[in-house]
């Protein structure tokens, strides 16, 4: 099957992080990286790789449309809500993984299938990817949620000066995800990030209460879904089961990187570029012909 | 001589000590006094900052908005002040709402390291013409250049002045001197310093900062505030003032709000427990403490163990989470190993 081409916005961690990854897929090509400075670590990087790289942002694709079928917008929340009509209007598809919120969250083990109708699709947040599903295994296994908290912990060094700047759309998001995807309506979202050498791992703890407490069905859905998101981020792993602390559902995981372009501490990173990997890959494998035909419709 | 702009954290640092649970009948009432003192800045809310009532670090049984509406009503001289820490409180669920309530004195917070992550919150405070401090906690775990570094950064941000905490009681005087020095080296804007008393250096790291140049200290009321709680205010302005340093506080009213924070407030004063001394050794977050005792009980594992445990690990204010992973690891091994 001929590869869906795509292209990258955004040179920083992120965007690298996924020109790698976009690299090794079997189902995916990479058109173009695009940024705003030649000179920028993951510029040089694409550069080394013999990547087509531009410094002229979305007007790059505007003016080569016929570069990529797909977007992965890897830039700021801000910048998103400008590019998103522009690549609508040209006809495609955008993998969105700045907490703009513009099109559908996609958290793809729960709602993968039910994205692929989507021109846009969100990827929600690090925490999100991370959180989301243990949130959903929770409404799952309860009638109903009072209140749903989720702390995650990521490595200083991973949290470049865009995620910094949009720590306070990262908190609403990830906490409207959490609303969407559980149904319960009071959320909170709290980001710690840890400077301590060695680098920490990311890590997530989901915290819930529940008038009427089910464990060990809890247990079950959630190491099914955990194992489902295993099938597309290898490191996620489970570093404290479902447990009952202080009249609460308490549950940690970690999440390794594969090491792509930061070290595996930084697994925040790569559970969301895994995720919208895993996503643009079921667009490849699902294309309707008229998908496949560079240019903008009619 | 040289006068020192005291904040007084009772009702936000001492909330620590309070699982969160200080009433608004509690803060109207130390409001009046602190008031009447002549107290400048009274900072009240959760123990954390506004936007952080939560499961991690405790919940409050009252929203931020009340508890600073009830705070402003009884505060007709005192500036009222709150602790904001972006990763928990966000610019439009918290801040607004907040300067809503009427707050004058915006402290923006981050870890000792993490300056950056403070730019937009000072920036939104400065515009909406409130008075901003940049604080940086734990910052024993900062060099003393480093600590430097971010300060700069919250003062090219906009923040007028600069308060650098002692979150862990880790400090010695000498170590307080030398931060304040070479942060006024570099620091246009007063400097500042909050400390904690695990190892009973509160007052003495306070006055190593005065001397050695800083215009701003913490204090409060019988030392009220998380693990083995903070410099005692009110022995903090009779050494200031037996030194020569200004405060504009009446001292009397002072011992007598002191007494109420005593009768309405406390259900124990504050002492160096043992776990306290080990939890400052460990440079790790006093505000811990109660979730340590609490967990190593569950997990029958000592909370000394725990406390070095997260020290190794240099976990920071926030990741209140870990306590039950390093928990259920010791209480793992001492299980493979008996």
């Amino acid at each position: 099957m001929k590869k869906l081409k795509v292209a990258i916005i955004g040179s920083g961690n992120i965007g690298t992080d996924l020109l790698i990854k976009v690299m090794r897929s079997p189902h995916l090509e990479c058109g173009a990286f695009i940024g705003r400075n030649l000179s920028s670590p993951g510029m040089a990087k694409a550069t080394a790789m013999g990547m087509n790289v531009s410094s002229e942002s979305i007007s790059y694709i505007e003016s080569n449309p016929d570069c990529c079928e797909l977007v992965f917008d890897a830039t700021s929340a801000v910048d998103h809500q400008r590019h998103a009509p522009i690549l609508r209007k040209l006809g495609k598809i955008s993998i969105d993984l700045t907490p703009a919120q513009v099109g559908q969250m996609c958290v793809p083990a729960v709602n993968m299938r039910e994205c692929l109708s989507e021109d846009n699709v969100n990827m929600v947040t690090c925490g999100g990817q991370a959180s989301i599903p243990v949130a959903y295994a929770l409404a799952q296994s309860h009638s109903g949620i009072d209140y749903i908290e989720v702390v995650s912990s990521i490595a200083s060094r991973s949290a470049g000066p865009a995620t910094r700047r949009n720590l306070d759309e990262y908190i609403h998001t990830t906490e409207n995800g959490l609303r969407k995807f559980s149904g319960c309506r009071r959320t909170k979202a709290i980001l710690n990030l840890n400077p301590a050498q060695p680098c920490v791992n990311m890590q997530t703890t989901v915290m819930a209460k529940v008038s009427n407490p089910k464990l060990d069905e809890f247990t079950k859905i959630f190491q099914k879904i955990a194992q489902t998101i295993r099938e597309y981020v290898p490191g996620y792993e489970t570093v404290v089961p479902p447990t009952i602390e202080n009249n609460r559902i308490f549950t940690m995981v970690r999440v390794r990187g594969l090491g792509d372009y930061l070290p595996a501490y930084a697994g925040n990173l790569d559970i969301i570029n895994c995720a919208a990997i895993a996503m643009a890959e079921e667009y490849a494998k699902n294309r309707r012909p008229a998908l496949t035909e560079a240019g903008a419709p009619k | 001589m040289n006068k020192i702009l005291i904040s007084d954290p009772t009702l936000r640092d001492g909330n620590h000590a309070a699982n969160h649970q200080i009433s608004v009948q509690q803060i109207a009432a130390y409001c009046d006094g602190a008031d009447a003192a002549g107290v400048p800045i009274v900072e009240v809310g959760h123990g954390n900052g506004i936007g952080a009532s939560s499961l991690q670090l405790g919940e409050s049984p009252i929203p931020d908005f009340d508890i600073l509406r009830t705070a402003r009503e009884h505060l007709p001289h005192s500036k009222l002040g709150i602790h904001v820490i972006p990763g928990f409180a966000t610019i439009e669920k918290d801040l607004k709402p907040a300067i809503r309530a009427g707050v004058d004195v915006v402290r923006v917070a981050s870890h000792c390291t993490e300056a950056d992550i403070t730019e937009r919150h000072i920036g939104f405070a400065r515009e909406a013409g409130k008075t901003v401090f940049g604080v940086l906690m734990m910052s024993h775990m900062a060099s003393k250049e480093l600590l430097a570094e971010e300060a700069k950064k919250m003062e090219s941000y906009g923040a007028e002045g600069f308060i650098f905490m002692d979150s862990s009681g880790h400090f010695l005087p000498d170590d307080v001197t030398e931060r304040v020095k070479t942060l006024l080296d570099v620091l246009e804007i007063p400097v500042g310093f909050h400390a904690h008393n695990n190892l009973g250096m509160a007052i003495a790291n306070s006055i190593a900062a005065a001397k050695a140049g800083a215009t701003m200290l913490d204090g409060t009321a019988r030392g009220f505030g998380a693990g083995s709680g903070n410099a005692q205010l009110e022995v903090l302005v009779a050494v200031l003032e037996r030194l020569g340093f200004k405060t504009g506080i009446d001292l009397y009213k002072l011992l007598d709000l002191s007494d109420l924070a005593d009768r309405e407030l406390l259900k124990e004063i504050p002492t160096i427990r043992s776990v306290s001394v080990v939890s400052g050794l460990a440079g790790v977050f006093s505000g811990f403490t109660k979730h340590v005792y609490r967990i190593a009980k569950q997990y029958e594992v000592d909370p000394r163990d725990v406390f070095f445990e997260l020290g190794k690990r240099g976990v920071v204010a926030g990741q209140e989470d870990l306590i039950i992973e390093v928990a259920s690891d010791l209480a793992r091994k001492a299980k493979a190993s008996s």
